[in-house]
């Protein structure tokens, strides 16, 4: 009896991977556990390694290809199986399971003739459209008592569905015609304002990465009420304190710190004296974490990931610096893994390598906040006695969910970030 | 060729077999033997049966339905009828603090199988104090029932399940629908020889999948041209379903069509506020939450009396456009 090796869920907001390529041939031998493949995700490039013992016979998908989750990647037979004749046909059956409806596309006739003839509906509220990009963010769906029953019983994730009935509901046919598990209705799929494509001009298809970061980033800027706070720090004395710790350091070859790892440090520090910050909005209720997840914001060619140094809290600030230098450094290969992203509370986003002073960030939902850090630069500076000086300067940010957390709360976080980061040797005790 | 005949003749149909069969039914009222009725529903039954059986009472509802309850608690089986049903109120001691309690108060010793019948419905030009629908006010007194024919058919085999039954029934019927005709087949065309329609029994007009029209008496007429409409112009499957009976209500058919079509709007002449509608509404939600694929909608006359005017009545009361405009709003 054939096996098929299926597209597996990689990540809990995969839908679809593409399959990089195959690390064995056709005709291999494959034992259970042997690395067969190299498969993307919307996060990262994982090994996959065979669920199956036997001969792999034959691929399905092609290097290159997207393809849904479940679908056949490859048929496996038993060492000395012979293919039936009808494989083809098994192989078509098993992707045509797999395969998600077209969910817009397809309704009855009888709706069509129904929709054709009702003449003009109630405009729909561009919300909806965005609906699918709730799925984080806990808000209300709108679906009828009939709608939620069935997409709980057919598994369909209903925030995931863009509505067809009055005002937006989701209603019978919506489900019915969804996809289980979640949806082509995706929320980039097509934007309300297109771009005009000249002959000259590309157009590049969104990779899974992208594709999430437009959806999660489109849902946390429309559903989350933002609100901006900025704050001047001293530099000067956490740079002086950098160069004596890092000079040091380098006769004993201990680790070299950058400022990046102390304004980490500095964060998990001010979320422990303020941890009203270091939470979500859950629908009816604020969730406060115990734990400090903190979310560091990297880019990578073609995007940007925020994986998670978890229980920061407990780390010293060596163990923030190697963290992060860890992650980094997977993140740059795409060998990130599911667990790496799982578990964030509070972002933080430093684009002061790019020399940007100062700037608004998106709020990673469904976290409360994110942390905005600027560049140190040199300016005139009014110190103590009343003379201009050249001092070091750098802008902190912070965009903060209103439902979470008010100004005040944030601004005492700020404050208490600028008293460490003015005084970094607080960060070592 | 099948039988034909008017809701009127129905309805004498079932009085006239019902006096030949039980020695103890008596038709009483003003009018209601030498005039053949004010409606002429009682047309030729006097002739028939004379004056022990058809009886003129004097313009006092008080005192002749006081005197049918009386009588029915003696064992007699009186029909009686209100030129309009709007006069009940002058009866209301009579009918709901007497007729529908004494089996209660009684201790289930005395039975009072009265039936007060008569027409009940606004839509021709008789002014407010002529034009009241009070199906929802009688049927919310435990110890009474409540009728509301639609048709022809209905009226004879209702008509006929309430004189026999030991409870007080409050039959009312349409001066709209008297002349209108349907098909009703002579007892020799039955089973049985007897068309008996026992109360409580729903009947689904018309099969649909899309969605439920419910309703009662008139406005069951106004939702199967609803129907025809939602099917012909907007391709859209409509059931219809007939109450029949307001109380006892047939809830099982109800929300087996619900639970079919997962859409439904109760249709009735009825005014909105607290109405038969809202009854039913709320059934269907307690009941059935997670068949519904839209809210469940109410159509009724507009919330004022009656009005005079014949071109703004036509606009009070339900027509089938507004029924249609209704459920193409949730479908």
């Amino acid at each position: 009896m054939p096996k098929f090796i299926e597209m597996p869920k990689l990540s809990d907001t995969m839908t679809e991977g593409t399959l990089a390529k195959w690390t064995v041939k056709e005709g291999d031998k494959v034992t259970v556990g042997k690395a067969i493949a190299d498969i993307e995700t919307d996060k990262a490039t994982m090994e996959y390694a065979s669920p199956f013992e036997g001969v792999l016979h034959k691929f399905i998908a092609a290097p290159g290809g997207k393809v849904p989750l479940g679908a056949p990647l490859a048929v496996i037979l038993e060492d000395d199986e012979a293919a039936p004749a009808n494989l083809d046909e098994l192989i078509a059956k098993a992707q045509s399971a797999a395969a998600p409806a077209p969910a817009a596309e397809k309704r009855p006739a009888a709706t069509a003739a129904k929709a054709a003839t009702t003449g003009p509906r109630l405009p729909q509220a561009p919300q909806h459209k965005s609906r699918a990009a709730a799925a984080n963010s806990n808000i209300r769906v709108k679906a009828s008592p009939l709608a939620k029953k069935i997409a709980a019983e057919r598994g369909v994730d209903l925030t995931a569905l863009v509505g067809s009935g009055p005002g937006g509901r989701i209603v019978r046919e919506d489900v019915e015609n969804a996809p289980v598990g979640g949806s082509s209705a995706r929320v980039a799929a097509t934007p309300a304002i297109r771009p005009v494509i000249g002959p000259d001009d590309e157009r590049v298809p969104t990779s899974s990465m992208r594709n999430i970061i437009a959806e999660r980033l489109l849902a946390s800027k429309t559903q989350i009420p933002h609100f901006y706070l900025q704050m001047e720090v001293d530099a000067a004395p956490l740079m002086e304190f950098r160069a004596h710790l890092n000079t040091a350091n380098e006769k004993t070859g201990g680790v070299k710190y950058t400022v990046n790892d102390f304004i980490l440090k500095a964060v998990v520090r001010a979320a422990q004296a303020q941890p009203a910050i270091n939470a979500a909005w859950d629908g009816d209720a604020i969730v406060k974490f115990k734990s400090v997840g903190l979310s560091v914001a990297i880019a990578i060619d073609d995007g940007l990931v925020t994986p998670v140094i978890k229980q920061a809290e407990k780390k010293t600030l060596l163990e923030i610096s190697q963290s992060v230098k860890d992650l980094a450094g997977k993140a740059k290969n795409k060998k990130l893994s599911p667990d790496d992203f799982a578990g964030g509370t509070i972002t933080v986003s430093n684009l002061g390598a790019y020399g940007i002073d100062q700037f608004a960030a998106i709020i990673n939902p469904p976290q409360a906040a994110i942390v905005a850090i600027g560049s140190i630069r040199k300016a005139p500076v009014v110190d103590d006695k009343g003379q201009i000086v050249v001092g070091q300067r750098m802008w902190v940010g912070l965009s903060g969910d209103h439902r979470v957390v008010d100004g005040a709360v944030a601004a005492t976080f700020l404050a208490e970030m600028r008293k460490l980061l003015e005084n970094p040797a607080l960060m070592l005790v | 060729m099948p039988r034909r005949i008017s809701y009127r003749d129905a309805i004498r149909e079932a009085l006239d077999e019902e006096i030949a069969r039980d020695p103890m039914v008596v038709v009483m009222g003003e009018e209601v033997a030498q005039y053949n009725g004010a409606y002429k529903v009682t047309q030729g039954l006097w002739d028939k049966w004379g004056d022990k059986r058809l009886v003129d009472t004097p313009i006092s509802e008080a005192g002749f339905i006081g005197m049918g309850i009386g009588a029915s608690m003696l064992g007699v089986r009186p029909v009686m009828e209100l030129m309009f049903w709007s006069f009940y109120t002058v009866a209301w001691d009579q009918i709901v603090n007497n007729g529908a309690m004494v089996r209660y108060m009684s201790g289930g010793k005395i039975n009072v199988p009265i039936v007060i019948r008569g027409p009940a419905n606004g839509g021709t030009s008789v002014g407010a104090t002529h034009s009241h629908t009070p199906e929802n006010i009688m049927a919310s007194f435990p110890g009474m029932k409540c009728v509301c024919p639609s048709n022809a058919y209905d009226a004879k085999g209702l008509m006929k399940a309430s004189i026999r039954d030991n409870d007080p029934v409050m039959f009312m019927e349409s001066t709209v629908l008297y002349g209108a005709e349907w098909e009703v087949p002579s007892n020799d065309e039955i089973p049985g020889g007897d068309l008996f329609i026992p109360l409580g029994l729903a009947d689904v007009k018309r099969e649909g999948t899309d969605i439920s029209l419910i309703a009662h008496g008139k406005a069951v007429i106004t939702c199967l041209e609803a129907a025809r409409i939602l099917e012909e112009e907007h391709g859209i499957s409509a059931e219809v379903v007939d109450l029949r009976s307001i109380r006892p209500l047939d809830e099982d058919t109800i929300l087996q069509s619900v639970a079919k079509t997962h859409r439904a709007i109760y249709v009735e002449e009825n005014k909105p506020y607290c109405g038969i509608g809202a009854q039913i509404a709320y059934m269907i939600q307690e009941r059935i939450f997670d068949e519904l694929d839209a809210p469940v909608q109410r159509v009724c006359s507009l919330d004022s009396p009656a009005i005079y005017s014949p071109p703004l009545e036509a606009l009070q009361l339900p027509t089938a456009d507004v029924v249609v405009a209704k459920a193409l709003g949730i479908c």
